[in-house]
């Protein structure tokens, strides 16, 4: 009974804080950092959710962009070609009301996550029997494939791009509560998993397969979930960029994509769920900022990578996860800074 | 006659190569027995065909009158055979405590959606888990080390988190591979020690794979002789102490006829 009413409260307060921050967003922030904002949850998103395959369960995949792109597809299709021929039996879905467009982006959501999840099935299944660079060759080939598919199929564009997808949530600022609500859901979910023991089985097939194997583990189970896990969230995150930004093309979904949501895993840590979505949002905020470095963005990034594998590769924040606690640390550090400053002066 | 494992005709071949051929071989319940033989006798290839990662090209493996063959590792596990390794595999990055949790999980009904939303049920399961991990741990003289990282642990103390790791699965049999190797004279000693309390304690069947006799001579029941991926002996220590068959694959043939 207890434990309902604090699920309760936990989901209700998110929610609240949410709506909040989304309306203070649409309001009080220029469209350009809103932009920003938004992208950098975008990324938050599939930096962790690459995290659950990469970093906890140890398949290394460099196709994660593969995913986002077939999320993002679905979701557009579904609210461009399909919603339009459903809203005549099904008023409840017209769009330009609240509850049409909640509906509309939420079925997008929900397909965009399916296909991206069934997309996960299929790439999971090699990596039942490649490890290591193999599984990151198949990866990095299934993200090109996809992005190869998109950019020859008519229906959806081709080339061009599907374009004029409707303005379905910014339209009633909630832009930021779709973007914002599916960051939160992911590193709940990373965090959730993480502390239970079931989680602990994840890290074990990372550490070692066969002796994991060996200790009743289903490895098989583990790493199909992860990828299903980690491809839906993917395909999730976007179906929601696909709807704010109104138009996507297949370029964006491309290696690049794939390369930079990667080295945010690399970069948090692997495994640090707190430290991807830090890395998530540096990467996306830094270069925005850094805009005359916009030529060199890739290079720095390959060599941001090549560096830390060589200086520190566990990552910034390697396993560990940055909590209250880190806070607690921090503030310890500098009473004992002060005292020794204050005792020094004395 | 209550033969808790049961190999019969058992073969495994790499592309031409078998390295073991038609192996038969059983183990009662209770029983500690012992595997030995020369480098590359195929006594390791035993334990991975007992344990699912090799599926045998020929033959049966019955486990508590059941037919195990072919099974995934995980699924014989459940069954009840865990392991340790020769070189060892812990989960290195992961605490003491964590390795033999994992262990302990198969053991447990938790699924994936509970640990999502965290239930009152897998809180409970969880605890259960660490209390049980915890006591195997101190039951192993491990107490001080479950927070440290396991690949940080002295090389001892790794072979003993390795056994205690798979005593977590609640197992009937539990396949021992060399488990002294490595040690010195004390640590031998007390290893002995501890495989017949645990075996007493946790109502196992034990089967070893040694090389050193002075361990194997002296805690095993029954030992089996393997060479070139056959059985060539079989019987108490005092009977493979003295057979020529034995003798002569550890020593040569020139040794018996001396």
């Amino acid at each position: 009974m207890r434990w309902w009413l604090v699920r309760i409260a936990t989901v209700a307060g998110v929610l609240a804080a949410l709506v909040m921050v989304s309306q203070f967003a649409e309001r009080g922030i220029r469209a350009y950092e809103l932009q920003v904002i938004l992208l950098c949850g975008v990324y938050v998103t599939l930096a962790v959710s690459l995290n659950l395959i990469n970093g906890i369960t140890g398949q290394f995949s460099i196709g994660h962009a593969g995913f986002y792109g077939i999320g993002a597809y679905v979701g557009a299709a579904w609210t461009v070609l399909w919603q339009p021929r459903l809203v005549q039996s099904v008023p409840a879905l017209k769009l330009g009301t609240l509850t049409g467009d909640v509906l509309t982006l939420a079925v997008a959501l929900v397909l965009g996550a399916l296909a991206a999840a069934l997309a996960g099935v299929v790439v999971g299944l090699p990596s039942l029997r490649l490890r290591g660079d193999y599984l990151a060759i198949v990866t990095l080939g299934f993200g090109e494939v996809i992005r190869v598919v998109l950019l020859n199929m008519e229906a959806v564009g081709g080339a061009r791009g599907l374009s004029g997808i409707p303005t379905l949530v910014s339209d009633h600022e909630l832009a930021v509560f779709w973007v914002g609500l599916l960051a939160v859901l992911v590193i709940a979910v990373s965090r959730n998993l993480m502390q239970s023991v079931r989680g602990l089985t994840w890290l074990a097939v990372r550490e070692d397969e066969v002796a994991a194997d060996a200790m009743g583990v289903n490895t098989t189970q583990v790493k199909v979930t992860a990828f299903v896990i980690g491809a839906a969230f993917a395909g999730a995150a976007g179906v929601a960029f696909a709807h704010y930004n109104t138009g996507i093309s297949p370029d964006l979904f491309g290696m690049e994509t794939s390369i930079i949501i990667t080295t945010m895993v690399v970069l948090g840590g692997t495994g640090s769920v707190t430290g991807s979505a830090i890395a998530g949002v540096l990467l996306t905020a830094l270069p925005e900022y850094l805009r005359f470095l916009a030529d060199y963005r890739m290079v720095i990034f390959s060599t941001l990578l090549v560096v830390m594998m060589l200086t520190r590769p566990q990552g910034i924040f390697g396993h560990r996860e940055v909590g209250w606690g880190t806070f607690g640390q921090i503030a310890g550090l500098l009473r004992r800074l002060l005292r020794r400053r204050g005792e020094a002066s004395a | 006659m209550s033969a808790l494992l049961r190999m019969e005709g058992v073969t495994k071949r790499f592309g031409g190569l078998a390295a073991v051929s038609g192996l038969d071989l059983h183990i009662d319940s209770g029983e500690l027995a012992g595997l030995i033989g020369p480098n590359g006798a195929g006594k390791t290839t035993v334990f991975n065909l007992l344990t699912g990662v090799y599926v045998p090209t020929e033959g049966a493996i019955t486990f508590d009158g059941r037919l195990i063959n072919g099974l995934k590792p995980c699924r014989i596990a459940a069954r009840g055979i865990a392991r340790t390794f020769q070189n060892i595999r812990l989960f290195r990055e992961l605490t003491a405590l964590d390795n033999v949790k994992v262990a302990a999980h198969l053991r447990s009904r938790a699924g994936l959606a509970a640990a999502i939303f965290r239930t009152p049920g897998l809180l409970a399961n969880d605890r259960a888990l660490d209390q049980a991990a915890r006591a195997l741990l101190a039951r192993l003289n491990l107490e001080h080390a479950a927070a440290s990282r396991a690949g940080d642990l002295p090389y001892g103390l790794q072979r003993r988190l390795e056994i205690a790791r798979a005593l977590a699965t609640e197992p009937r049999l539990l396949l021992l591979d060399e488990p002294a190797a490595g040690m010195n004279p004390q640590e031998k000693a007390e290893l002995m020690h501890l495989i017949r309390a645990i075996r007493q304690d946790f109502h196992l069947t034990v089967l070893l794979i040694e090389h050193d006799m002075r361990v194997v001579m002296g805690i095993c029941e029954r030992i089996y002789v393997l060479d070139y991926g056959e059985i060539i002996a079989e019987g108490t220590p005092e009977q493979i102490r003295r057979d020529p068959r034995v003798i002569a694959a550890y020593l040569g043939d020139e040794a018996v006829h001396c």
